[in-house]
């Protein structure tokens, strides 16, 4: 079993790492944003999935992450890869302080989406009339030569390498919280509060490292999405359809699991993408409708999302397999 | 000193004194039955002992520690664990992740919190149990599952709401033998139970409660000849047989 494991990421990691060679600039577009909403999703996926708070707050922190990041750039000449940290930093001290208010007073479920919701309105008005910071203008990143440290490159292959390797470290961060305590922790808060409660676990300090992880790391995609566009402004970050992306993606993919996130990336960025080239001139916004009908479906259909339902065909598989074998015996 | 002092607990609701002035001590090793009618205060008092809810009057002491306003997890971390009359499982995780979410309370590590976690389970009888999802469990399975989680914190005190109601004769013999090798093994129990047959059988000392209020406190035998008990609660049933 674990040698087929090994053969699976070996095809894998040689598929993803040769694609960029066979796919033109368009392709490389669509890819690159896969894989960094499946990352953003990953990120979301701490709190909104693991932990079960619903957050609408992560445009929030991502936009975090790409102003502090732009700025210290542009004034400063700080590196991104050093402002993606101060802009984590700062994420999930807006985090923390979003989380307390809420998690004190027993804020949860629908109630802290929407405090979440509205703290990310908070920031988009403050952002758009904010001159120091771009206000509705927003902020260019100037394109030089490729460079590494500045996180800048010609070639969309080498954001594609930087975008995988995000995700890898956002898997592995999710991978983690499905085999240790804390992650336990967190799944157990989601199930009951009251049980986990009990159980001797502090459900404020958990929600809380909980937020600021998830915050952090949503910060530093925030950053790697400033430089892959060059260009942030609030009407694009600072959207309640970033908020809800974010959202919609784990959802539909199968929220609070290792792969759902990137599963509904994979599936929702190329159809939104799709819909766009077709219908994008005529209906603006057409792929939110698409987003909807999706969401409906899977709430209805599968509730546990895509990976409940490659689940429930693969428990059925086991079932027929000892049969068959038996048959075999008795032949 | 006594392990669990409670002193005087009041709480109100609006106009309504769900518990009133109700003072009480465990001794070590004690299994201690809490009683009463239906809205007698029963659960109301292990929410205030658990730290669920925050008294209007009086005090909880724990280990010669005031623990009166602190919140669950810190009461069970201090060796105080309560389970619920409406059990509250982890529905969609095993009943194994179930245990371990206790076991986490004094083990760091995921192998050492399973480890805890068989070693209780199998001390349960639950062991063929543990791959099942806990929303799949029988209402006798999901009972000692409440149990299980809650000896996976290791309590020095353990507040048992209504783990035998709704059991078959046989089942509730079962638990009872269970719940007296728990004490047997060191930890002190506090139980609300409504089957007499249970309560009878294993408390030490039995505390009635009736309109929020104290109304006995001593040994099972004399509950039973106090007027006042079972003009409140054990009623006519009890008096004919």
């Amino acid at each position: 079993m674990s040698v087929r494991a090994l053969l699976t990421a070996l095809v894998a990691g040689v598929v993803l790492l040769g694609l960029p060679r066979f796919l033109g600039e368009h392709h490389m577009h669509v890819i690159i944003q896969i894989l960094l909403f499946a990352y953003l999703s990953l990120c979301w996926n701490i709190l909104g999935g693991f932990a079960g708070q619903l957050s609408f707050g992560h445009a929030l922190f991502m936009a975090a992450g790409a102003y502090t990041s732009t700025l210290l750039l542009l004034h400063a000449g700080i590196s991104p890869w050093i402002g993606m940290i101060a802009g984590g930093v700062i994420a999930a001290a807006l985090g923390l302080f979003i989380g307390y208010l809420s998690f004190r007073y027993g804020i949860k479920g629908t109630y802290f989406a929407l405090v979440t919701l509205a703290f990310t309105e908070i920031a988009r008005i403050v952002a758009l009339n904010t001159p120091a910071i771009g206000g509705a203008l927003g902020l260019y990143i100037p394109i030089q030569t490729d460079d590494f440290w500045h996180l800048k490159f010609i070639q969309k292959s080498h954001y594609y390498y930087v975008a995988l390797a995000f995700l890898l470290v956002a898997l592995a961060v999710n991978a983690w919280l499905e085999r240790s305590a804390f992650g336990h922790r967190l799944v157990a808060i989601r199930e009951n509060e009251d049980a986990a409660q009990a159980l001797g676990i502090n459900l404020l300090r958990y929600k809380l490292q909980a937020t600021a992880l998830s915050a952090f790391l949503t910060a530093l995609g925030g950053t790697l999405f400033a430089h892959y566009v060059t260009f942030i402004d609030p009407h694009t970050l600072l959207n309640m359809n970033m908020a809800l992306e974010l959202t919609i993606y784990a959802i539909i993919g199968g929220v609070g699991t290792l792969w759902g996130p990137v599963l509904g990336a994979l599936f929702l960025v190329p159809l939104a993408e799709g819909v766009r080239a077709a219908f994008g001139q005529s209906y603006a916004g057409i792929h939110l409708v698409i987003y909807g009908a999706v969401l409906i479906g899977v709430i209805l259909f599968a509730p546990d999302g895509f990976i409940g339902v490659l689940r429930s065909i693969r428990e059925l598989r086991p079932r027929r397999a000892p049969a068959a074998q038996s048959s075999e015996a008795r032949s | 000193m006594s392990l669990l002092v409670v002193e005087g607990l009041t709480k109100t609701f609006g106009g309504l004194r769900a518990v009133s002035n109700v003072s009480f001590a465990v001794e070590p090793g004690a299994i201690v039955g809490l009683i009463g009618p239906n809205g007698a205060g029963k659960t109301t008092t292990f929410s205030l002992m658990s730290g669920f809810q925050r008294p209007t009057a009086g005090d909880v002491f724990f280990m010669d520690e005031r623990i009166t306003g602190l919140s669950p997890d810190a009461i069970c971390l201090r060796g105080l664990t309560r389970t619920f009359q409406i059990m509250q499982s982890f529905p969609k995780l095993t009943t194994l992740q179930n245990v371990m979410i206790g076991a986490y309370a004094r083990h760091t590590t995921v192998t050492a919190a399973r480890r805890h976690a068989m070693d209780i389970m199998s001390r349960l009888a639950m062991v063929e149990r543990a791959q099942e999802l806990a929303r799949n469990l029988t209402l006798a399975d999901l009972k000692r599952l409440e149990i299980a989680k809650a000896l996976a914190t290791s309590p020095r005190v353990l507040l048992l709401d209504e783990v035998v109601s709704g059991l078959t004769p046989t089942e509730v013999d079962e638990l009872v033998v269970l719940i007296r090798s728990i004490r047997d093994d060191g930890v002190t129990i506090v139980m609300i139970e409504h089957v007499m047959q249970a309560v009878m059988a294993l408390s030490d000392m039995i505390v009635v409660l009736h309109h929020g209020e104290k109304i006995f406190e001593g040994v099972p035998q004399d509950a039973v000849k106090d007027p006042r008990v079972v003009e409140a609660y054990l009623g006519e049933e009890l008096l004919l047989a």
